[in-house]
């Protein structure tokens, strides 16, 4: 029981981070396609951006993986 | 000519390390052989059902023995601190984990890859076994080891060339290291640091390589790689404090200005205080999850998308499952290069709002 709730907050977390991944990787895209020669630094802000989404998610699979236990 | 020497010091103190580490698992090896052949006869009962999450953890968590191919695994050696001294044997002794060993204080016993007092009855004596701090040399740090006499050979030689070829385009290894470092300096230092980039370049260079090598080696199914190292949480904590450390101690005034003396009306500081220094903590806290748990996850979908041949018990399902191992690992290759990079460009702009000057 325990197990499959915490599956639920996995899940939950990386719906999250789909979201805000999705949403960054479709603003860069936007950006590079309006401003092609500025390709480099949106590309920088966006994995920057992204793997801050990224750890606020893998905070929600670590507490979840650790509750299995 | 005194740095000449201690890169010599290095160099003999590298070879020392090898030749040690080669005689270590040469001697573990050759005890372990002997029970590798007894124990195949024995293999055929054994048929239980398959419980992917424990093969999964196993598989992921540090542990006595490297496992080489089959039945045969490298035996480490165990190093204890029991309350009534140090004890030393190989992980040999407890066979493939099921047998008891008595040492010279207390018999011993592995449970869940963790080592046990047990009494005569070999029931778990769980108040002696808090006692116990096992210093032992395992998996990890073998793999550790491993990763650092790599780094030194391939930075010793790189250096060694720069020296000799001063001024002349690089040539072999060098030219292969060359953009990877420039890279560092170009896109990850001097952006987010500063003109004062140069101190803190070996540090930012150190956490790359290190971070990239342990990733890659983690990704090899088989003997050299297999251990799981920036999967391992103490590995990724020691990695953060250091970052932690850095930017404490080479932060400016301004910095500890923004954090005791914040722009906000002074009866708010009582809630801004706490509010900046857990700040402080948050950020390598952040560092050490992400690390941790992107190789852990990446590992763990490698290993449950192996489970399910095992689940099935047929090989009719396995390529399906193979194939998209192939495809996990691929990813991984991209995740081991970008978690190398990020930690160190997180590192690079936690260091570069340290020492930042002050301008409004």
């Amino acid at each position: 029981m325990i197990g499959s709730i915490a599956a639920i907050g996995a899940g939950l977390s990386a719906i999250g981070a789909g979201i805000g991944i999705g949403q960054i990787g479709g603003k860069a895209v936007e950006g590079i396609a309006r401003q092609p020669e500025a390709a480099s630094k949106i590309q920088a802000a966006m994995i920057i951006a992204a793997a801050l989404v990224e750890g606020a998610a893998l905070f929600g699979v670590v507490v979840s993986f650790l509750s299995i236990r | 000519m005194q740095f000449k020497q201690i890169l010599n010091f290095k160099k003999n103190t590298s070879s020392l390390i090898l030749g040690v580490f080669l005689l270590l698992t040469a001697v573990a090896g050759h005890a372990q052989e002997a029970i590798g052949e007894a124990e195949t006869a024995e293999v055929a009962h054994q048929e239980e059902a398959f419980n992917p999450a424990d093969a999964i953890i196993e598989h992921i968590s540090d542990s006595h023995s490297w496992h080489l191919w089959g039945h045969t695994s490298l035996a480490l050696p165990v190093i204890l601190y029991t309350d009534k001294g140090l004890e030393t044997f190989s992980s040999g002794k407890f066979g493939h984990g099921e047998e008891a060993y008595t040492g010279k204080y207390y018999t011993y016993k592995l449970e869940k890859n963790k080592v046990k007092v047990v009494d005569e009855g070999g029931n778990v004596n769980e108040e002696a076994s808090k006692k116990l701090l096992d210093f032992s040399f395992t998996k990890n740090v073998a793999s550790l080891w491993l990763s650092i006499i790599i780094i030194l050979v391939i930075f010793l030689s790189v250096a060694s060339s720069y020296k000799k070829r001063v001024g002349k385009a690089p040539k072999g290894l060098q030219s292969f290291i060359e953009p990877i470092i420039v890279f560092i300096r170009d896109e990850i230092a001097k952006p987010n640091i500063g003109y004062k980039y140069q101190r803190y370049m070996p540090l930012l260079l150190t956490f790359f390589f290190f971070i990239l090598i342990n990733n890659l080696l983690g990704l090899v199914p088989l003997f050299p790689g297999g251990a799981n190292v920036t999967g391992n949480i103490a590995v990724t904590f020691v990695l953060a404090t250091i970052t932690l450390l850095v930017t404490n101690f080479s932060a400016n005034r301004y910095y500890w200005k923004h954090i005791f003396l914040p722009g906000t009306p002074k009866w708010l500081y009582p809630i801004m205080w706490p509010v900046e220094i857990i700040g402080i903590f948050s950020k390598p806290i952040a560092l050490m999850i992400r690390l941790f748990a992107n190789i852990t996850a990446g590992h763990i979908i490698v290993l449950a998308l192996i489970s399910i041949i095992f689940v099935f018990k047929s090989v009719a399902v396995a390529p399906a499952p193979v194939l998209f191992v192939v495809f996990m690992d691929v990813i991984e290759l991209l995740v081991a290069l970008l978690q190398a990079y990020i930690f160190t460009l997180l590192s690079a702009l936690f260091i570069g709002s340290a020492i930042e000057e002050h301008h409004h």
